[in-house]
């Protein structure tokens, strides 16, 4: 038996979806096409662009579908990031690029707002345009349980007036803490800058409808929420354009590609089934969350949980539900977070696969070497507690068997973990 | 699992064992390349793939373990530093007596796991006693047992080698062709995996500074001047531009290397020869000689009686007859930066060979084999020539 807690990675795909996604592959026909094939498809696809949009409430032009969620962001942030330099690529020539109507205000604005906890699909893309495009990064710092300093944020508004936007998650994907994107972006738009929202942790998981004013573009992927890899959205706000990174058709609004109808399909079926009860789901999740939290705080009092959830759990388990309850309101339902000390995350992890729990370490590896987390190096701790790191994400179908499963592994895991880690430091073998 | 052919095979007779297996492949680089090039080097990011390819075909799971910062301590650095000392070092022996039966080891027995395995060609033995011991590989083309001289009796009591009755790569080759895995006709790897271009002087030359100075010969007199003395190997020829020539007018050879005072030391090719080498940084793969059975403890307690043995001093020489003794203590290393010799005081394994040996430095590997039996070995920490410097 393998218990799949890795939701936050990937989400399976439910038999529900499964099927829908099938009768959507029996649908013939290229979306752009102008026979009734086509026609029937480009149906499809807009009905699902509308499913879509009424899960945020937007319009259905609002939505861009793109091909993943790093697609998305990538749209989103260098986009947003060359239309505010007047639609023009900073290192060529200052003239509008195609499908972009010109900024007419097109002085250069290098600037970028940016969270230090943020997806590598935001750090990569925006590192990129510091060292090909002239852009200036200006690092957000975040608190101790990862959600953006909104005083920070209000000091960098007031550092300079070239700021070509803000990029921040809605969720942290690593430890699930809310991001306080209301409150940003309000701060946001009283400088006229746009903001892009990463939403692909939390879509699906928690109401994210109405959009805050202020927001300009979202991010969304279909995997996470049990849709298929590789179908993802941007939702781009009236008013806001952006500079494309795909040319070739100009089948959508600041994306060229053939549309996916059947993926969209699919995607507004994962994506309604996800929205249905959302309220029910995610305090089902919360409560097989705390349930595991307050296990492990009992079995392995050593372990420290980490995230707004993990102060929640602490808070409870010391008797002040009170104080637990405001950190609980800015936790992602199904997402746990803990450090082992002096174990390495990836011996845990591996530990836990051969006992037929699929967990993470919650952060990106580089051919199979773990970093440590940026986002637990910003939340404050320190490299050594960070390499100890475990993410356990829940689904809509986890159990409560599933968890108490794990908390029944988890002791053996991490006595073996420890001394392992131990090992490492104090090596006996060799000379 | 490097991602070769060898290992690959080493895991699917492990399984055919009845083992558990776990395949495990070690991220020694931060920086890994993308793409292997030629047949030098490994651990690139194809080789990782490779190695996931095969454990996915064999069906066990897979893991890549980061011992990039070990690696770098305790092979890259100490290579490094033992050039800048005038010494020859052998990483691959470094790596498997600090990173793969050490540090790998210590781990893969902290999480559970009882024995690692690997692709390397040799045999362990186990007597009636249930004593192991380690021999060369059936196939002596392919036997690697010099670069495992290293391991300790606890090291080899957690190694498993299911390559070294194989009679001939060749037939490991066609085995793994037979199982379907891809990595059959890999070529093989060659050299240092951290140099993949294989030019260890120019990757050493921008890591240690160079420092002009003085080609002596055996007499001390300056003969010519070089660029830096840790750039030379002991037997080189090539490269040397003597100023002055040979009384005789015959080509002089690197007879030592010595760093502390930046001096090369040349010399003509019969004084390469050396007569005796010994070193204090010594370990026994199984049982120690006495214990064995091969020598005794002498009268005062202080030291072994000679033994009869052969001694290897490089992977690929020819083994050559010896007579081994454990000397009480030994005399701090000539030309030895302080603490990379053994430390002056410990027992000393001296080894006189039966035919003189040639281009031995310090630095190198000694290992002692009695037939196709590993003994031990030590790292040379001097050498006695067999020509007495008033001869040249």
């Amino acid at each position: 038996m393998v218990v799949y807690l890795d939701h936050a990675a990937g989400s399976p795909m439910p038999a529900s979806i499964r099927g829908a996604y099938l009768s959507a592959l029996e649908h013939v026909g290229n979306p752009s096409s102008i026979h009734s094939a086509g026609q029937a498809a480009r149906g499809m696809l807009e009905d699902a662009r509308e499913r879509l949009a009424a899960t945020l409430g937007v319009d259905a032009v609002e939505v861009v579908l793109t091909g993943g969620g790093t697609e998305a962001v990538n749209l989103g942030v260098k986009g947003l990031f060359w239309q505010r330099q007047g639609g023009a690529l900073t290192g060529l020539a200052a003239s509008p690029a195609a499908g972009a109507a010109p900024d007419r205000d097109a002085r250069p604005r290098p600037r970028i707002l940016v969270p230090r906890a943020e997806h590598h699909a935001t750090l990569d893309a925006v590192e990129w345009l510091a060292a090909h495009e002239g852009a200036e990064l200006r690092w957000l710092e975040v608190d101790e349980v990862g959600a953006l300093r909104l005083d920070d944020l209000e000091a960098a508004l007031g550092e300079a007036d070239n700021v070509a936007l803000l990029t921040m998650l809605a969720a942290n994907n690593e430890v699930g803490t809310l991001q306080p994107v209301a409150e940003a972006a309000a701060l946001a738009a009283v400088h006229g800058i746009p903001v892009h929202v990463d939403a692909i942790a939390a879509y699906g998981q928690i109401p994210l409808e109405p959009l805050p004013p202020g927001v300009s573009a979202v991010s969304l992927s279909a995997h996470k929420i049990g849709g298929p890899v590789g179908v993802g959205a941007l939702v781009l706000r009236r008013g806001a354009d952006v500079v494309p990174l795909l040319h070739g058709g100009s089948q959508q609004r600041g994306r060229s590609g053939t549309m996916d109808a059947a993926g969209a399909a699919v995607f507004a079926a994962a994506s309604d089934e996800a929205h249905a009860a959302i309220a029910e789901r995610a305090a089902r999740k919360a409560q097989l969350r705390d349930r595991l939290a307050a296990g492990i705080l009992a079995a392995l009092p050593q372990v420290g949980l980490r995230g707004a959830a993990g102060r929640a759990a602490a808070a409870r388990a010391a008797g002040r539900d009170a104080e637990a309850a405001p950190w609980a309101a800015r936790a992602l339902p199904g997402t746990l977070h803990l450090t082992v000390p002096g174990a390495e995350g990836d011996s845990l992890l591996m530990l836990l696969d051969l006992a037929g729990f699929a967990v993470s370490t919650g952060s990106a590896c580089q051919a199979g070497v773990p970093e440590p987390s940026h986002v637990l190096l910003a939340m404050g701790l320190d490299e050594q507690t960070a390499r100890g790191a475990l993410r356990v994400s829940l689904g809509p179908e986890t159990t409560e068997v599933e968890v108490d499963a794990l908390l029944a592994a988890l002791p053996a895991a991490v006595e073996r973990a420890t001394s392992a880690g131990l090992a490492a430091r104090m090596p006996t073998l060799g000379r | 699992m490097s991602g070769g052919v060898d290992s690959a095979v080493a895991a699917a007779r492990a399984v055919d064992a009845g083992h558990d297996v776990v395949g495990v492949h070690l991220a020694l680089s931060r920086m890994p390349g993308t793409l292997r090039t030629g047949s030098r080097g490994c651990c690139t990011i194809e080789d990782s793939l490779d190695a996931r390819r095969a454990a996915d075909l064999l069906g066990i799971p897979f893991y890549v373990w980061d011992f990039s910062e070990r690696f770098r301590a305790d092979v890259v650095d100490d290579f490094i530093a033992e050039y800048a000392a005038g010494r020859t070092p052998n990483p691959c022996m470094r790596c498997n007596e600090r990173i793969k039966f050490a540090a790998v080891l210590e781990k893969a027995l902290a999480l559970g796991f009882d024995a690692v395995a690997t692709g390397h060609y040799a045999h362990i033995v186990t007597d009636e006693q249930g004593n192991r011991e380690l021999h060369r590989a059936s196939d002596e083309a392919k036997d690697q047992s010099y670069v495992l001289g290293v391991l300790t009796t606890e090291q080899l009591a957690h190694a498993m080698f299911p390559l070294g009755t194989t009679p001939s790569k060749a037939v490991v080759r066609a085995e793994a062709a037979a199982r379907g895995l891809t990595v059959a006709q890999k070529p093989d790897s060659h050299d240092i995996c951290f140099i993949p271009d294989g030019d260890t002087r120019g990757w050493l030359a921008g890591r240690i500074e160079p420092q002009h100075g003085s080609i002596v010969d055996r007499a001390g007199i300056p003969v010519g001047e070089h660029d830096g003395a840790t750039s030379f190997t002991v037997g080189q020829r090539r490269g040397l531009n003597l100023g002055v020539p040979a009384p005789d007018g015959r080509p002089r050879f690197v007879l030592e290397v010595r760093p502390r005072t930046n001096e090369v030391v040349v010399g003509p090719k019969e004084a390469l020869a050396i007569r005796e080498l010994a070193g204090a940084r010594v370990s026994w793969a199984g049982l120690d000689p006495v214990a064995s059975g091969l020598t005794r403890v002498t009268a005062e307690g202080d030291a072994w009686a000679p033994f009869p043995c052969e001694v290897q001093v490089r992977a690929h020489a020819d083994p050559v007859a010896a007579t081994a003794r454990l000397a009480p203590s030994a005399p701090p290393a000539p030309g030895a930066a302080p603490g990379a010799a053994g430390a002056a005081g410990a027992a000393e394994l001296v080894v006189e060979v039966d035919e003189p040996l040639f281009g031995v430095a310090p630095g190198q590997t000694a290992v002692l084999y009695s037939g196709t039996r590993v003994l031990g070995q030590c790292t040379i920490d001097r050498t006695v020539s067999a020509v007495p410097a008033t001869a040249s």
